[in-house]
């Protein structure tokens, strides 16, 4: 994409730094961990419910808007060389809309008390993060050709 | 205790899932046998009456309508939601122009979901090596390492020479 075609592009459909939805995954993967550390107390509901939120505005306003993609623009990027190449921010942005699933499902879980389920849907979106941050492996953009193929057979 | 415990389990089974990625993402493998009308490699002999295509021939025909390459084609399967598609295409694109009679298609999975189903792809992208004849060889799932591609295309080619790997 030339930075012409870019320019006119809404801030959410913009080809992003990959190296930024990667720290993204890392600072969600260190807040889950201390949310499933503390899962059924008052701090373990206050974690998942932020997280929601994270996850909230990368998936329904854009990767822009994403807390922690914030945080790497200001604080980490100036550091770091220009990117090799930008990627197409709609792979990142639906793995954000399937981490919203499993934390709006952890979140009402917490609120209403049933710990075993809050439990399991932040385990499994740890596996999520914990896996794009280590390995750059995006677990829910593997499972979108799956569910497409169900959707509509 | 009890989240403690649930975070080491996750992260040892998370790990271990991630190594089996990265060992097999993008390998080339041989396509499974019964994709392959033939036994044994090069051409069927001439007096034996050649197979009926398979299911899967006759599913990609109209998609490679000619746009098949003399030699071999590269069919690459992608989908929107899809990181290594952009630089999978990239490296298939430079080996097509590198080797000769070689051709590269990229075909969008959600607009093929029949096609999907029938070849049974399960991630984008994957790729499909094909033979002169549009015979499905070999195939890779995740994004392949180019020497890897080339290196498939030399066995599915043993005739042409590979002068330009020299």
């Amino acid at each position: 994409m030339s930075n012409a075609s870019a320019a006119v592009l809404p801030a959410s459909r913009r080809p992003v730094d990959p190296r930024g939805p990667r720290f993204g995954a890392a600072v969600t993967t260190v807040v889950l961990i201390a949310a499933l550390v503390t899962v059924g107390t008052t701090v373990g509901t206050v974690l998942i419910a932020w997280q929601t939120v994270a996850f909230a505005l990368g998936a329904l306003v854009g990767l822009q808007a994403q807390p922690y993609g914030v945080l790497f623009r200001r604080l980490v990027r100036p550091r770091l060389a220009p990117p090799a190449e930008l990627e197409d921010p709609a792979a990142p942005r639906f793995a954000q809309a399937v981490g919203l699933l499993f934390m709006v499902v952890a979140l009402i879980a917490s609120l209403t008390g049933i710990t075993i389920v809050a439990t399991i849907a932040v385990a499994l979106a740890l596996a999520a993060a914990f896996l794009n941050a280590a390995f750059n492996f995006c677990l829910g953009c593997e499972m979108y050709l799956l569910g497409a193929r169900l959707r509509r057979s | 205790m009890t989240g403690l415990w649930a975070v080491l389990f996750v992260l040892a089974a998370a790990t271990a899932v991630g190594l089996w990625f990265q060992r097999n993402n993008g390998r080339v493998k041989d396509a499974p046998v019964s994709r392959v009308p033939m036994a044994g490699d090069g051409d069927p002999p001439a007096d034996i009456e050649p197979e009926p295509p398979t299911a899967e021939a006759e599913a990609l025909a109209p998609v490679l309508a000619g746009r098949l390459g003399e030699h071999a084609t590269m069919v690459q399967f992608s989908s929107a939601f899809c990181q290594p598609c952009r630089a999978t295409r990239r490296i298939l694109e430079e080996v097509s122009v590198m080797v000769p009679g070689v051709s590269h298609v990229e075909i969008d999975a959600e607009e093929n979901l029949e096609l999907v189903r029938v070849l049974d792809i399960r991630r984008t992208p994957t790729v499909l090596f094909l033979d002169r004849h549009g015979v499905v060889r070999k195939q890779a799932s995740g994004q392949p390492r180019k020497a890897d591609v080339v290196a498939a295309l030399g066995e599915l080619m043993p005739d042409e020479g590979m002068d330009f790997m020299i």
